[in-house]
């Protein structure tokens, strides 16, 4: 296949993948998209097929096979609620890839035609260890962000002494070595430059924790993207620039959506650590001994049969419970009785950006009843019932009145403009902030002490 | 309303102005020729992939705002099976007829992309499946 037809084909899979990620503007226009994304791989794997420096795919077949049949298995099998370490868990293997395809790209430069071993330019040099560096801190990064959000290591952010003064040092020391693998193109460094990058990535992520998941998640899924572009960059490839370009830019603007929907900068996640220092201790008159009202699944099912609307705000607490569906029975006997049913989503609520319309969306809740912050938030205030289910930190008016509190400035979720309140949670403990929530002693709040699930299926119970 | 006269006049003024355009789109683009054929002659490979880089980045910027917030996580998903791309890079190094130690990297790197490209289009196509409207 000649050079020009292969970068043509090349250009039809880039402009493939800007369509996939276009149709997701709407859930209509979504799956054809998703169409668009899978015929964009198969015409690029197949062009590589075709290029001339491919000349046994034996080895080629044998991983894609290998991959293929483990991938597909693992994505039949995931449940919709662990679907934010599974995406961690992909975004680690991209790091490695792209890791592996530098190391490659440099004991053998000329299988890609940039080079020969000893004598490469320093801009490949240059480009190969960007691609490297991020790979590497993609790859422990992804992997640290499994095990917290699989519960194989503390969800908290870990701190320890000298954190920000070690990281720093660490990465001018990345640095100083970058320009010393493009002076010297020593296997050494190379060698070098990969652990000390894997170690960064690492330390990266374990102080960010709990509630900071969907940044970093999102951080995460940027960092795959401009691992890709290294890599194109490295190999001369517009393929992979154009993408990973899209998918760098696109973490990127999900990193700071999620920033904006905690009213915290990039800068502020990163270092960490949030939720363990600064607001530790329950704040408020009162704190433990002050008087809460709580209730049945039998009241709260008298209450809600006699609203005429109902707000349902459902958080990661949701989805820890796997409520979803005990939650959407409930609201058809709801509907069945008349009342006006609609779930509001906070930006960062749950574990990954869009987690909870997910979890709404495979109990079969139609997604014209969900709706964003902005679109529902005046709607609290002529809505009978707010029904707020594993959320806690999102509701919080602390967040409006305090300047103290460490969520101020967040914005927030108005249930407290309801007629009543219904909290379903475990305990009084309070949220991942670390802040009391006053709406649980207000009087027209009542608690629903219990597990989602159960007290879900209890009012269900009791409306029938 | 306007009398047929000065309808007849606007229309002339009108296709007058179209001419003037045409005959200045044409120099542009006899300028543009050249300052290509310049660009090919000056241009190094590192700023034709910087100039590919940024209007990539800009198109990601204006495409992903568009994504409605209901769809994020198949957003995340799906642009997690694309950055498996780099399986492109990973086939050329798994390539050669010899085994060599770039040879089995390149494997590696084939194996770990596939798992994500299989992966991720496949949840993808699951999440998306779910997002239903009543009918």
């Amino acid at each position: 296949m000649s050079e020009n037809l292969s970068a043509f084909l090349y250009l039809v899979a880039s402009i493939c993948f800007i369509m996939a990620l276009r149709g997701l503007s709407s859930p209509d226009t979504a799956r054809g998209g998703n169409i668009y994304g899978i015929a964009g791989m198969v015409i690029a794997v197949l062009t590589t097929l075709f290029i001339p420096q491919v000349i046994s795919p034996w080895l080629i077949f044998l991983g894609i096979l290998i991959g293929g049949a483990i991938g597909s298995y693992i994505a039949w099998q995931i449940q919709m609620t662990a679907l934010p370490q599974l995406v961690a868990a992909f975004h680690s293997l991209v790091g490695l890839a792209a890791v592996c395809v530098a190391s490659a790209a440099f004991v053998a430069p000329e299988a890609y035609g940039i080079g020969l071993r000893g004598a490469l330019s320093g801009t490949s040099l240059a480009e190969m260890a960007l691609g490297l560096t991020i790979g590497a801190i993609t790859f422990t990064g992804s992997v640290v962000a499994f095990a917290k959000l699989q519960g194989l290591v503390p969800g908290r952010p870990l701190v320890f002494p000298f954190q920000h003064p070690l990281n720093a040092a660490l990465g001018l020391l990345m640095i100083a070595l970058i320009i010393l693998l493009v002076l010297t193109e020593s296997t050494a460094v190379f060698a070098l430059l990969v652990l000390l990058s894997l170690a960064f990535g690492f330390l990266l992520i374990v102080p960010i924790g709990g509630a900071d998941m969907p940044v970093v998640i999102s951080m995460l899924n940027s960092y795959s993207g401009w691992a890709a572009c290294g890599i194109g960059f490295t190999l001369s490839n517009s393929l992979l620039i154009i993408t990973g370009a899209l998918v760098g830019s696109s973490g990127a603007i999900l990193s700071y959506i999620m920033c904006r929907g905690m009213n915290r900068s990039i800068f502020n996640v990163i270092l960490g650590g949030f939720g363990t220092a600064g607001g530790a201790a329950p704040t408020g008159p009162g704190g433990a001994d002050r008087l809460v009202k709580s209730g049945s699944a039998e009241d709260a099912a008298f209450i809600m049969k006699n609203a005429s609307s109902v707000i349902i705000v459902p958080g990661y607490g949701m989805a820890v419970a796997q409520a979803q569906h005990a939650l959407r029975e409930m609201a058809d006997v709801l509907k069945k009785h008349g009342v006006k049913v609609s779930y509001a989503i906070h930006p960062v609520a749950g574990r990954m950006p869009g987690h909870m319309n997910v979890l709404l969306a495979e109990a079969a809740v139609s997604y014209d009843e969900v709706f964003e912050l902005d679109e529902i938030n005046r709607d609290f205030a002529s809505t009978d019932v707010a029904f707020v289910i594993g959320a806690n930190d999102v509701t919080n008016p602390a967040a409006k009145t305090d300047p103290t509190s460490p969520i101020y400035g967040m914005p927030i979720l108005d249930v407290e403009r309801a007629k009543t309140v219904l909290f379903v949670k475990r305990s009084m403990a309070s949220g991942y902030a670390g802040v009391d929530n006053e709406l649980f002693y207000r009087d027209n709040t009542m608690m629903l002490f219990g597990d989602a699930k159960k007290m879900c299926e209890d009012i269900f119970k009791a409306l029938e | 309303m306007a009398d047929p006269a000065s309808l007849a006049l606007r229309a002339g003024e009108l296709a007058g102005d179209a001419g003037t355009l045409a005959r200045n789109l044409e120099a542009l683009s006899q300028q543009l020729a050249v300052a290509a054929q310049q660009a090919a002659h000056a241009g190094t490979p590192f700023v034709y992939q910087l100039t590919v880089f940024v209007l990539a980045v800009f198109v990601g910027y204006y495409v992903v705002w568009r994504v409605t917030p209901a769809l994020h996580s198949p957003l995340m998903s799906v642009t997690n099976a694309v950055s498996s791309v780099i399986i492109v890079g990973a086939m050329i190094a798994a390539g050669p007829a010899d085994i060599s130690f770039a040879k089995l990297m390149g494997f590696v790197a084939v194996t770990l992309a596939a798992v994500n490209i299989f992966g991720g289009f496949i949840v993808t196509q699951r999440m998306l499946q779910m997002f239903h409207r009543k009918k």
